[in-house]
């Protein structure tokens, strides 16, 4: 154990350059796969059949073909068509374009699930179809894809390991090195599990604070938190009080009140 | 706005003349989803400064009339002019033609809704949801909506609630906010989709003390679905009753309330008041 231990903090420096691979292309792949769907997901949405089929196919498309061959397709096959990809940039396209294709049908399912009246009420504003989606439908949707894509990110990060196959030295890659150097296939594989789960978590705590802004732009608080249940209802109680208490006044007594206003939640 | 006369009750009055250029004009109207027809061959028109109610039990077509006003349904058939000048289609050598969505958009800057579920937009203050329309479609300064915007919060007693988000707001509180968001368009035409039908009923009579009051101060064309039948005697220069997608008698309140022509009226007003 302590042989495996020397030999870790040896290989540490190593670790921490597959560590950084594989964050630049979670990251690097992230952004590219929010960027392609938050594209084709609007596309899916629109009236015109124009936008709406190529979009459609696309993301089928990449959705119905595996993540690995794709990635072969970008670096063995592009260089046949003359074109030549860092592997880097190859990493990062198979993995923008595949988890892209995922995440386009979470943002347009959340687009369709923002209540009708949302749409309804910015017509009736007469707000320019660009205005109704940026400044009414889309920070709502926002708020509803957010969890799903937090899912299918940690699911890329995870996915990332497939770069290993073109060269690419990341995490994985570095942990195997690891095993070939201490012959302890049971402490080097585990140090990568832990390594993954750290990194899967801090996505996690990233997008839950996305989460919670977006939530709190919308006047909600983040769902699991008890206090801040507990005072939006309070809130509401306190609001609905006042409110029958100003239309018993101006009423002047119009019927008994129920004493009780919070009774109901 | 600048107050007309004041009409303590409607009943008795003469409605706004009907020789001008009608505010709405339904020619020919037909709509229709999929299969099933909701409206066929229907003609009516409003007169500027008028207030109509339309009554009717459920799928008598009279929600779908306000939405086709509003552009939220396609008209399937048939024309909708306001102040004369064609909504969404338009003869054209004899041929129906849909126009520009830009210049439907125009056409309906001029036009208000509030519904049923308030439909404010929970990403915004209050305040916010007021100017949105004014500053981006109407290209007010930031600065002057908000102004107006507050002086129609205080006209529907919310003005400590500029800052909140809707959802914090009770309902009653939530549709006097739609109404001010409405008003700060200075539309000509507002249409009122069964506004109190959501709320607690010890809500409503602060709503329609707000409706009332507009009523009473302004000139504008009010079209309105609602169950609140005193309310719409009191407020409204004529009542149409609909059944079928049809026109089945129309007249001002105190004629349809208290002497309708037909059985199906006095049936429905029955079973509603």
């Amino acid at each position: 154990m302590t042989d495996n231990i020397q030999t870790l903090l040896n290989f540490l420096p190593q670790l921490w350059e597959g560590v950084q691979t594989t964050l630049i292309l979670t990251v690097l792949g992230s952004i590219g796969a929010v960027v392609i769907a938050l594209v084709l997901g609007l596309a899916m949405t629109s009236t015109h059949r124009w936008l709406r089929v190529p979009a459609r196919i696309i993301v089928e498309f990449f959705r119905g073909t595996s993540l690995l061959v794709q990635l072969f397709w970008l670096f063995y096959v592009f260089p046949l068509l003359g074109v030549d990809l860092d592997p880097m940039v190859c990493g990062i396209g198979a993995l923008a374009l595949n988890y892209g294709a995922y995440s386009a049908e979470v943002v347009r399912s959340s687009i369709i699930t923002v209540d009708k009246g949302q749409w309804e009420g910015a017509i009736a504003l007469s707000l320019s179809p660009t205005r109704r989606m940026t400044r009414v439908i889309f920070p709502q949707a926002w708020a509803l894809m957010i969890p799903s894509l937090a899912t299918l990110l940690i699911q890329l990060l995870k996915g990332s390991a497939v770069v290993s196959f073109i060269t690419l030295q990341d995490l994985t890659e570095k942990i195997d090195q690891l095993r070939q150097s201490t012959n302890d296939t049971y402490f080097s594989f585990t140090i990568g599990l832990i390594i993954y789960f750290v990194i899967a978590w801090l996505l996690q705590e990233f997008m839950n604070f996305l989460e919670r802004r977006a939530t709190a732009r919308l006047g909600r608080r983040r769902p699991n938190s008890r206090t801040d249940r507990r005072a939006t209802r309070r809130d509401a109680r306190e609001a609905l009080r006042q409110d029958r208490l100003n239309s018993r006044l101006r009423g002047a007594g119009a019927g008994p009140g129920s004493g009780n206003a919070g009774g109901g939640l | 706005m600048p107050p007309t006369e004041n009409i303590p009750s409607a009943t008795g009055e003469t409605a706004p003349s009907a020789s001008a250029t009608p505010a709405i004009e339904f020619k020919d109207v037909e709509k229709s989803f999929g299969k099933t027809t909701v409206l066929k061959d229907l003609n009516f028109s409003v007169a500027p400064g008028e207030r109509v109610t339309l009554i009717g039990p459920s799928g008598s077509g009279k929600t779908t009339i306000l939405r086709l006003v509003m552009t939220l349904e396609e008209l399937t058939g048939g024309y909708i002019y306001i102040d004369g000048k064609p909504l969404t289609h338009t003869e054209r050598d004899g041929k129906r033609v849909e126009l520009p969505s830009k210049v439907t958009r125009s056409m309906t800057t001029r036009i208000g809704m509030v519904f049923q579920q308030f439909n404010l937009f929970p990403n915004m203050t209050v305040l916010e949801n007021i100017i949105e329309a004014p500053v981006h479609v109407l290209g007010k300064s930031k600065a002057e909506a908000s102004k107006e915007a507050k002086a129609l919060l205080e006209k529907v007693g919310l003005a400590e609630k500029a800052d909140e988000h809707p959802t914090r707001l009770s309902g009653g509180q939530q549709q006097r906010v739609a109404i001010a968001r409405a008003l700060a368009m200075s539309p000509e035409i507002l249409l009122l989709d069964e506004v109190t039908s959501a709320l607690d009923p010890e809500l409503v009579g602060d709503v329609l003390a707000v409706l009332r009051d507009i009523a009473e101060t302004t000139d504008i064309t009010m079209l309105l679905v609602t169950h609140e039948m005193q309310f719409a005697r009191d407020v409204s220069h004529r009542v149409m009753m609909f059944d079928g997608g049809q026109v089945l008698e129309e007249g001002p309140p105190d004629q349809i309330f208290n002497n309708p022509e037909h059985e199906r009226t006095r049936s429905f007003l029955s079973s509603v008041l």
